[in-house]
């Protein structure tokens, strides 16, 4: 039963309205820098965008999503009413005033330092105390799942916690130390320079800060999709999770792997000794494991779905799934994206082969596909499946949820395979206008014009969900069955300690956080000589 | 949980293999891939896990000295607090009275009437580090020379608070990106010429850089031109050089007539 159905709602919205703002301004910039339209006269405009569009869609759409589904899970899970939940409210308005506090001042040109902040570069303050407030306000969350289980332990002693909850206090913990090292960036390094307390700042050690959290929160990002892969859809096809332990494995070594690997974002930097460019590139590659764990325990699962409709042989059970579930359609699609983004990751882990694609459109192509298009298609199928419970209203029209999941999958695809060939040939990243006259870029110039296409069908899509979500509140009232998550073959009944709680992994986590990144960052801190003058943005000498 | 950690086997399990995990990448990352090098100064344990940790070992020492320049260049490091030294006594009016020596050529309050740069408002980062190359000689200037070659140190600090402290007289044509020219709004990328804001100010400014509008158009000109040739050359990072040299005779003219205004 879902006891907080105004906050959980709340956080959807502003999610999803926000992120149909953003999308917009991701069209604008593809088509500003395509051949399509001349430059722009004033790039600072772009790069303006470029800030407020990385800061909705990678700071506070996702953080919002994984908050409302923690809320959610809370309830739907553990079977009791939120504790905390004037908390969550307090935390809900932190990240509202966050967002204004942050966006107004980057849509006054004061702060186009994009949304990764990319020190000696320094703007508005009020933008850094915005991404802050948004992080104090996701914290929140972070502690309140924490205290929700550990409340609901104490009522079941012994009991196995459910894994949706046990699947999102990982994510919560992951996001609560993941998100120290940006913490860490911003209070110490950059809005000292911002406030005027300080005139040099250690840009080197900034960014390794940086990449403390910034790979790890792709993770965080991911958690609500794989949540939906293992809790929701087996349930929603028909079928069963294959395995409950596996499932619980993949989200323990997310936590484990998920952090110690950030410096891979960071193969071109001097700052950084090459040794530990390579230990971060294996930890890298370990990822691998819980991401294959999952693909597999997920095909299983929906193996056993389809042998029980009937299906036959060994591939002849494909056709005889539901494809016209909108979970398991949403399931497919982001499983394809995940190969493909999976497989360019491959290259950016590597030391060796990252320095070809470095700091090229590649990256961008790639981060879009994989979170874009994997993750985000993820979201919208829970959208999809929580609404009703929501609501409390039919989500009747599923011919609109098909085509907006197809046209989701169809856009970016085109808008994120040109993408990442353009970067292969070489194209740079973070310009606002490229000169394809020039002999040689004319094939670039054709695949942005491609992405551009592959944009505008993003925001069709979008604008078909945002339109399936809005009349859902007006469609008849259903009183839809109480919601479940998916059973397991073998459904749990007692389980091992390190499968039962988190204290193993989330040790694991911070002593390998150390072991990887504690001399970096002490070397960087004991370099002096690496503080630089701020580059100020927004026109201050 | 029952028993001790070490008999545990998810504990046993996970800590194990996540520590032989590590110990493995730590021999590749910090011993067998610096030692395949074909490096001498990287052979051996210690060096290979130095280099590969970052740690300047003393190889470095073993580098050559840095190569001494023929020419005069500039020696002016400009950091946000090279000017922030409280001033023995100094600052504006200091330097409004050691700034009786300008007057003749740069006007009664640093507006120029002549071909001659206008100096009230400039920035004082800028002022101090031209004054300075002057009295280097990094700058070369027949003129300027003689003029500030016995000023000391502070001189050159206050003269530059005092034509800081003045009014600005901004042309609003140069307000407006819109009707500038490509070469000002949006530089030449296959050149490696980035727009003149991107340092000159209305995108972003950096330090030690002048703002340019209005300046005396033959004065734009004529600098533009050096820079071309290599005649003037007190730009620390040959920056000015580089994008001057690739600049059209057409486009020195566009963007020297669009910082002039009517100058």
């Amino acid at each position: 039963m879902i006891y907080n159905k105004r906050l959980i709602l709340a956080h959807f919205w502003l999610a999803f309205a926000l992120f149909g703002v953003a999308i917009l301004l991701g069209e604008w910039q593809m088509f500003i820098r395509s051949p399509l339209h001349g430059w722009l006269r004033n790039a600072d405009l772009y790069y303006r965008s470029v800030t407020a569009h990385g800061t909705v869609m990678g700071y506070v759409f996702p953080t919002l999503v994984a908050m409302g589904f923690g809320y959610f899970i809370s309830e739907a899970a553990l079977g009791q009413p939120l504790v905390g939940r004037r908390w969550a409210w307090a935390g809900y308005y932190m990240i509202i005033i966050g967002s204004v506090a942050a966006v107004v001042p980057v849509a006054m040109g004061l702060d186009s330092v994009l949304y990764t902040f990319y020190p000696p570069m320094i703007g508005n303050a009020f933008y850094y105390i915005g991404v802050v407030l948004v992080v104090v306000g996701s914290w929140v969350w972070v502690a309140l799942m924490g205290i929700n289980l550990y409340v609901w332990k104490r009522a079941h002693p012994g009991a196995p916690v459910p894994l949706a909850m046990f699947a999102n206090v990982a994510g919560a913990y992951l996001w609560g130390w993941t998100a120290v090292g940006a913490a860490l960036e911003l209070l110490f390094q950059i809005l000292p320079v911002a406030l005027g307390f300080a005139t040099t700042i250690n840009a080197g050690l900034s960014r390794v800060l940086f990449s403390w959290t910034l790979h790890a929160i792709v993770y965080f990002w991911l958690m609500p999709a794989y949540i939906a892969f293992y809790t929701i859809v087996p349930r929603a096809i028909g079928g069963r999770l294959y395995s409950d332990s596996m499932a619980r494995i993949s989200f323990a070594l997310f936590l484990v792997f998920a952090m110690p690997i950030g410096i891979h974002h960071l193969f071109a930097d001097p700052e950084v000794g090459a040794g530990f460019k390579v230990v971060h590139s294996i930890f890298t590659a370990m990822v691998a494991v819980p991401t294959l764990l999952t693909v597999f325990t997920i095909c299983a699962s929906v193996e056993i779905a389809a042998r029980l409709r009937g299906g036959k042989g060994l591939f002849g059970w494909v056709k005889a799934l539901p494809w016209a579930n909108p979970q398991m359609l949403a399931l497919a699609l982001s499983f394809v994206m995940l190969g493909f983004g999976g497989a360019g990751g491959l290259i950016n882990m590597s030391y060796q082969l990252d320095s070809t694609i470095h700091n090229t459109q590649w990256v961008t192509g790639h981060f879009h596909l994989i979170f874009g298009g994997a993750i985000v298609i993820m979201y919208f199928a829970l959208a999809y499946d929580l609404w009703p419970h929501l609501t409390g209203r039919a989500l009747l029209n599923l011919r609109l949820v098909h085509w907006q999941l197809w046209l989701w999958f169809i856009g970016m695809i085109v808008l994120t395979f040109p993408w990442h060939y353009a970067g292969l040939l070489g194209m740079p990243r973070r310009m606002a206008f490229y000169d394809y006259t020039a002999p040689g870029m004319f094939a670039e110039g054709v695949s942005v014009v491609m992405s551009t296409i592959g944009g505008a069908i993003l925001v069709v899509s979008a604008a078909l969900f945002l339109t399936v979500l809005i009349r859902n509140h007006s469609a008849a009232r259903v009183d839809p069955e109480p919601f479940t998550f998916s059973r397991a073959v073998h459904e749990p009944v007692s389980l091992p300690w390190a499968l039962n709680g988190l204290g193993l992994w989330l040790g694991l986590m911070i002593a390998l956080t150390i072991t990887n990144y504690g001399y970096p960052i002490v070397q960087l801190m004991m370099t002096p000589e690496g503080r630089v003058p701020p580059v100020f943005v927004g026109g201050k000498p | 949980m029952s028993g001790p950690l070490l008999r545990n086997r998810w504990f046993v399990g996970s800590v194990g293999g996540t520590f032989l995990l590590l110990v493995f990448s730590v021999f590749v990352g910090f011993v067998w891939l610096p030692s395949a090098q074909d490096d001498s100064l990287f052979k051996g344990l210690l060096n290979s896990i130095c280099s590969a940790a970052g740690v300047p070992r003393s190889w470095l020492g073993e580098a050559s000295a840095p190569v001494t320049s023929p020419v005069k260049v500039s020696e002016v490091v400009m950091t946000p607090t090279t000017l922030d030294e409280p001033s023995s006594g100094g600052g504006v009016g200091r330097g409004a009275t050691l700034a009786l020596r300008c007057t003749m050529c740069h006007g009664l309050r640093g507006v120029s009437t002549s071909q001659t740069p206008t100096l009230a408002g400039q920035y004082a980062s800028s002022l101090y580090k031209e004054l300075r190359d002057f009295q280097s000689g990094a700058r070369a200037s027949a003129v300027m020379a003689p003029l500030v070659a016995e000023l000391h140190d502070q001189d050159l600090r206050d003269l530059s608070a005092y034509y800081a402290s003045l009014p600005r007289q901004q042309s609003p044509a140069t307000q407006d990106l819109q009707s500038a020219p490509d070469i000002v709004a949006t530089g030449a990328p296959m050149r490696n010429i980035p727009p003149c804001g991107s340092c000159h100010g209305r995108l972003t400014a950096k330090l030690g850089v002048p703002w340019l509008d209005p300046q005396p158009r033959d004065y734009l000109k004529t600098q533009l031109e050096a820079f071309a040739h290599g005649t003037r050359r007190n730009d620390t990072s040959a920056q000015m050089r580089n994008i001057a040299r690739n600049m059209t005779t057409e486009e020195i003219d566009a963007s020297v007539d669009y910082y002039s205004g009517t100058r």
